[in-house]
């Protein structure tokens, strides 16, 4: 040892200073604990506190925002109109950072702390099912919006969740019906190396087969989340020439798989369908590099018809002064969800009230009529199903003879939901 | 596969492995003068693609903007390492090591909020590089232009800093501190200068990189996390402070990747990690590192465990407390205690690693990970009553270590540190990826603790028992039973998921370590308590609470620079 | 007086490893340094050339003070040193060992990106050959036997023509025969140079035919200092250090 800034440290001297310190921060979380359980409980007057756990942070954090944007529009116009049995509604934003175990924290923190009457939110299928995990265990209500893996109402279902937008297993299945009609032989798949990549891939595969024996599949390509670096990807599905390239791949991987594609000739040379990628939140970043001719579900709000759509459009973007997103449509759509569920529970909501409430029940939308089904607690809320094409005025790819497929043509039946929920 | 599949995918390869070069030199060239282990790197990559992404947009110099928007993204980012090398870490290289890394950790916190908050969490597509939009026919394939200008730059980039290093003055003060730098500090040679014209330079390198990727990549806000890691396997498969090690390691790397997406597609997660348990089990410093080089955990060795015996009165008098008044706090304040002693628990385990042991672990989130899906699937799946499952995950962690022990304790320092978390990432990706036993990336649900045992406040009482026996028995011992750590926290939130096996889980425990104090035991479950009820609070009160909290931990690091407890310590002094 | 040294003091923790040590060093005299493991001698040359900083007493170069200055300011004003484990760069050249040590005097940065001028590796080569390297310019210095070893130290820390010499066990781990080599080397050096050197030492008989005078160190204390002969015949030098097996 050469005297290297000798950290040596002295042996002699006495403890106190530490355990002083351990002690003091042990009073200190103490009353830090005590003052946040001193939240007093609701009064009848108060508000209805609906908790909204989503990833505001992390892997999820660009879609989030738009969706945020309109739950608070939605909560406004309620409130604007006396709320919900004479009570406003309140929601409590918390950022699950894309964690389960984040989410959990505050699923409890939520309930036990802020005296929430339900929870509500998601947008990673991994958070969703944690956050309905702990719901069925400690009887509480879970709206879930976004996660689209169908475990959380299948097989994993349970009386309190319910769940707004279309699953994998309905998108997977209304494009594999448009597909089918092209007879396509060679197909590829590329997706992210987690469950909803391959569920994703799965469905469609599986509903394709059933509609085109003939099918084979010739490749599935499984790239890390959120860190594909596409050019051998795009090397490799180039060599396996199929004839059609499924993609579920969302986000920035689906950006930078684009451009390389693109330089390389992949969508020249291959029929593409894309799970999700019609809506604004995957096509709009792309701008005039968005890829046309794909078979995509997605959300075409510029092209939407009904008035009470075009009004929603017009109030949120005079609002948040963008355009929306879909994840404002389903931010929307679940408010209204929530207090009329909360409508038909009564005055005193808890999670059975709510539960009952929730199954069959029609909620007026801005896209029409949607019910939550009793079977699974489902909404029947549809996608849109649609072929991509540059939009050159507004320098963004849309989406072009689309075609709106409610949830009820691709659902299976009650029998088919009473056999998974017994199997799984 | 094809002659021109080979080609075109090796080209692929060559061109990733040119953007991972340009990163990790940097990284290993600050390692290697300065022995900071930079977290922070993958931000100031993210920030120059950033800045990279707004200021072509502001410039009008035609098809030059985003060629100018890059040189000056990366020298801005060069200009804020300068900042943070003389406003932050210049104040705490009197400190162990260590905490130049926590202070590093605190600035991704705050990076990654400066860019949520300044552009917003939506992804943006940049640019794309004029000139090099196209692409060529090669071997009858398209590659694009820009990556095969690419594939020319690093060599180029690799070329001028080996001009740098051997071929001026201020090179040769570079290897001999990358040796020596206290020594080169004895010479004559200020010290202050070098390591900030030093980590400068890495800033622009890591800048660079970040602006070569926006025409290729989209900015996404967790681009920094992405890359980091990788970044990290790069560095150590070259051997920690050797520019070109990383040039050979970026290359190997970059050209497995690509082979690997023909031959094994469903090993994305994992693939390089097995690269680098396999270099470092055969080659422990590194493809051209040196053996016995550079230390990062220098810091763990010098600071011999004293074990810091608490008088017993205020043991007792903390314990009693413990038990007396839980009774009298709500459901989610019970909750949230069990949450602080499992990871006092792991925390003070993890610090027995490195106070007493020396060692620093990066891979300390497989013990803990593995004992939460020990227990959680010996009640799910084998079927046992809770309590023994409760018993039965210490000892599952244990064999895994065991395993992993084998292979790592021959290894000092920071190679050591690096394959616990090749180990993390493959027993990561081996739960992620198995999904009929571990139900993958949506976690062990349903593990919940039988009736009798629900009510939060015996469940606390139970974690007591087994935390606060835990952390006894080290104290008693010194020795670092790896898996030790047991998971109470699994049975209150009732499910486990991988995210439990991850490098961020193994590196909360390590920042709750150095900011309690790694000079003594007490100083882990102070800094546990610390962090999570940080973290609690902050949460609650505001959005950016990843810039609150960094900016908590950056004051923290630099008013204790020895922890809280050291540095509580060493005031009585 | 080159070299004056009052009322040091250094502890770490409860622990005092040097307790009020006060020397003065004459130009060109050649002082030993002994005192059993752990008498303090390392920190004291810690501490003289800034790599600890001393918690009390004062530190002179000439009518300069040195303590409280950082160690490059103190090796640019001619306080050089060697190490008790042999420190060089082992995958530099030895040439380039050499040029590290001559950099300090390269002060505008920008020169520092310009190769090494003729002159500089001239000098370089010239302290090279002063201690009997020159046939290994070339090579690294981690191929070098030991005692060549010991000999690009010694070249090292003349490189910014010191006035004061530190050697920290110059001779430690050689064979007897390589150690009178260097130290006739160190010698030979340091009269024709005028240079002031103190060194720590295990070997006796180095200490007592190469030192002109003596200074025994024990617990962080001066406890005697005189000429070869008089710390011999020293009662408590007798009792506390040559008495423990030396």
């Amino acid at each position: 040892m050469r005297g290297r800034g000798a950290r040596v440290l002295g042996r002699g001297g006495v403890r106190r200073q530490e355990t002083l310190a351990s002690v003091s921060c042990a009073l200190a979380a103490t009353c830090l604990v005590l003052a946040l359980g001193a939240v007093p409980p609701a009064r009848t007057q108060a508000p209805i506190k609906i908790g909204e756990i989503n990833s505001y942070s992390g892997i999820g954090a660009p879609f989030t925002l738009p969706y945020r944007q309109a739950v608070e529009m939605a909560v406004d116009e309620i409130n604007a109109k006396g709320g919900v049995h004479g009570r406003t509604l309140e929601v409590l934003f918390r950022d699950d950072r894309g964690q389960p175990a984040e989410a959990i924290k505050h699923a409890q923190e939520l309930v036990a702390v802020d005296r929430v009457t339900l929870l509500a939110g998601g947008f990673l299928s991994n958070v969703g099912l944690a956050i309905s995990d702990w719901a069925r265990q400690h009887k509480v209500m879970y709206v879930a919006a976004e996660p689209l893996t169908e475990a959380l109402t299948w097989s994993k279902g349970h009386p309190y969740v319910v769940r707004v937008r279309p699953n994998t297993y309905e998108q997977g299945r209304m494009l594999a019906e448009k597909a089918a009609r092209l007879k396509h032989v060679r197909w590829a798949a590329i997706g992210p190396n987690y469950e909803y990549g391959k569920r994703a891939w799965e469905t469609f595969r599986d509903r394709l087969k059933e509609l085109e024996p003939g099918m084979q599949v010739v490749g599935e390509h499984w790239p890390a989340l959120g860190k594909i670096e596409p050019g051998p990807y795009v090397t490799a599905i180039l060599n396996q020439s199929p004839d059609a390239l499924y993609v579920s791949l969302f986000g920035s991987d689906w950006l930078a798989f684009v451009r390389e594609a693109e330089k390389r000739g992949l969508f020249q040379k291959m029929f593409v369908v894309g799970l999700l990628l019609g809506e604004p939140e995957y096509i709009d970043p792309l701008k005039t590099e968005a890829p046309e001719g794909m078979l995509v579900t997605g959300y075409p709000w510029y092209d939407i018809g009904q008035p009470a759509h075009r009004q929603f459009v017009e109030r949120f973007m005079k609002r948040a002064d963008r355009e929306p997103r879909l994840g404002s449509l389903v931010g929307y759509i679940t408010v209204l969800s929530i207090a009329e569920a909360l409508r038909r529970a009564g005055p005193d909501p808890d999670a059975d009230r709510l539960s009952a409430a929730f199954r069959g029940l029609p909620v007026t939308t801005p896209i029409g009529t949607i019910t939550f089904r009793a079977i699974d607690g489902q909404s029947t809320m549809g996608a849109w199903v649609g072929t991509t094409k540059l939009d050159r005025k507004r320098g963004v790819g849309i989406m072009v003879n689309h075609e709106y497929v409610p949830g009820e043509r691709v659902l299976p039946s009650d029998e088919e939901i009473r056999k998974m929920r017994g199997g799984g | 596969m094809s002659a021109s599949l080979l080609l075109v995918q090796l080209l692929s390869g060559l061109a990733h492995a040119m953007v991972l070069f340009l990163i990790a030199s940097g990284l290993s060239l600050i390692f290697g003068v300065t022995r900071i282990v930079n977290f922070a790197h993958g931000s100031f990559y993210m920030l120059a693609a950033y800045l990279t992404y707004s200021l072509a947009a502001r410039l009008s110099l035609g098809g030059a903007s985003f060629y100018a928007a890059g040189l000056a993204a990366a020298l801005l980012v060069g200009l804020l390492g300068l900042v943070v090398e003389v406003g932050l870490l210049r104040r705490v290289y009197g400190a162990p090591e260590l905490y130049q890394l926590l202070l590093t950790f605190a600035l991704v916190l705050v990076i990654a909020d400066l860019v949520r908050w300044a552009w917003g969490t939506e992804n943006l597509t940049g640019p794309v590089a004029p000139g090099l939009t196209g692409a060529v026919p090669i071997a009858g394939q398209l590659f694009p232009t820009y990556d095969l200008a690419l594939i020319a730059l690093g060599p180029l980039v690799a070329l001028g800093l080996w001009a740098l290093f051997y071929r001026t003055r201020y090179g040769i003060l570079i290897r001999a501190a990358t040796l020596d730098r206290e020594m080169v500090a004895v010479l004559g040679v200020n010290e202050a200068a070098l390591f900030t014209s030093v980590f400068v330079l890495g800033s622009v390198l890591a800048g660079l990189a970040g602006a070569l990727q926006v025409p290729r990549q989209a900015l996404t806000t967790v681009m920094d996390t992405a890359i980091i890691t990788e970044a990290f396997v790069v560095v150590v498969v070259g051997g920690m402070g050797s520019v070109f090690g990383a040039l050979l390691s970026a290359i190997l790397i970059g050209v497995i990747d690509a082979f690997g997406v023909l031959v094994l597609p469903r090993a994305s997660l994992v693939l390089i990690f097995v690269v680098m348990a396999v270099v470092l089990i055969v080659r422990p410093w590194g493809l051209l590192g040196r053996p016995g080089g550079p230390d990062a955990a220098g810091a763990g060795t010098t600071l011999a465990a004293d074990g810091g015996r608490v008088p017993r009165g205020l043991v007792a008098a903390l314990v009693a407390a413990l038990v007396v008044i839980p009774p009298l706090l709500p459901p989610f304040a019970l909750w949230l205690l069990v949450e602080v002693l499992a990871f006092a628990l792991f925390a003070a385990s993890l610090h027995l690693l490195m106070g007493a042991g020396g060692m620093v672990s990066f891979g300390h989130a497989a013990a803990f990970g593995l004992g939460a899906y020990g227990a959680a699937l010996l009640m799910l799946q084998a079927g046992w009553p809770m309590p023994l499952a409760f018993a039965g995950a210490p000892l599952v962690a244990a064999a895994c270590s065991v395993v992993i022990g084998f292979f790592c304790v021959r290894l000092s320092s920071i190679y050591f540190a690096m394959l616990t978390l090749a180990f993390t990432q493959i027993a990561y990706a081996i739960v992620h990826q198995w999904y009929d036993l571990t139900g993958g990336d949506n976690g062990l649900l349903g593990v919940w603790p039988p009736p009798w045992l629900a009510p939060p406040l015996r469940y606390y009482y139970l974690a007591l028992l087994a935390c606060g026996g835990g952390v006894a028995l080290l104290a008693l011992i010194e020795r670092a039973p790896f898996g030790l750590t047991l998971r109470a926290a699994v049975y209150l939130k009732g499910s486990v998921f991988p995210e439990s096996l991850t490098v961020g889980v193994s590196i909360q425990p390590l920042v709750m370590v150095l900011l309690g104090g790694v000079e003594t035991l007490a100083g882990a479950p102070v800094g546990a308590a610390v962090y999570k009820l940080l973290d609690t609070v902050v949460t609650r009160y505001t959005e950016y609470w990843q810039a609150v909290l960094g900016g908590i931990l950056i004051l923290l690091v630099v008013a204790f620079p020895r922890g809280i407890v050291g540095s509580l310590r060493s005031a009585r002094r | 007086m080159m070299l004056r040294v009052r009322d040091l003091r250094k502890a770490f923790g409860g622990v005092h490893a040097v307790d009020g040590v006060s020397l003065e060093l004459p130009r060109g005299e050649i002082r030993a340094l002994i005192g059993p493991n752990g008498a303090g001698k390392t920190t004291l040359f810690n501490v003289l050339t800034g790599q600890l900083a001393p918690d009390a007493g004062d530190v002179w170069l000439g009518g300069e003070r040195l303590s409280g200055l950082p160690p490059h300011a103190i090796w640019r004003r001619g306080v050089s040193r060697t190490f008790q484990i042999t420190a060089t760069f082992a995958t530099l050249s030895v040439l380039e060992n050499v040029q590290v040590a001559r950099l300090s005097h390269a002060r505008r940065s920008l020169a520092l990106l310009t190769p090494a001028g003729r002159l500089e590796v001239e000098r370089a080569r010239a302290l090279l050959a002063l201690v009997g390297l020159a046939a290994q310019t070339e090579r690294p210095a981690g191929v070098l036997a030991y005692g060549d070893l010991k000999k690009l130290e010694l070249a090292i820390a003349l490189a910014n023509d010191p006035a004061v010499l530190l050697l920290d066990e110059p001779t430690a781990g050689m064979a007897p025969a390589e150690r009178g080599e260097l130290m006739r080397l160190v010698v030979g050096i340091a009269r024709e140079r005028a240079l002031t050197v103190l060194f720590t030492e295990h070997d006796m008989d180095v200490v007592f035919t190469v030192a002109d005078r003596v200074l025994v160190l024990h617990q962080g204390r001066v406890i005697a200092d005189g000429t070869p002969a008089e710390v011999r015949g020293d009662a408590t030098v007798q009792q506390v250090y040559l008495g423990e097996g030396a």
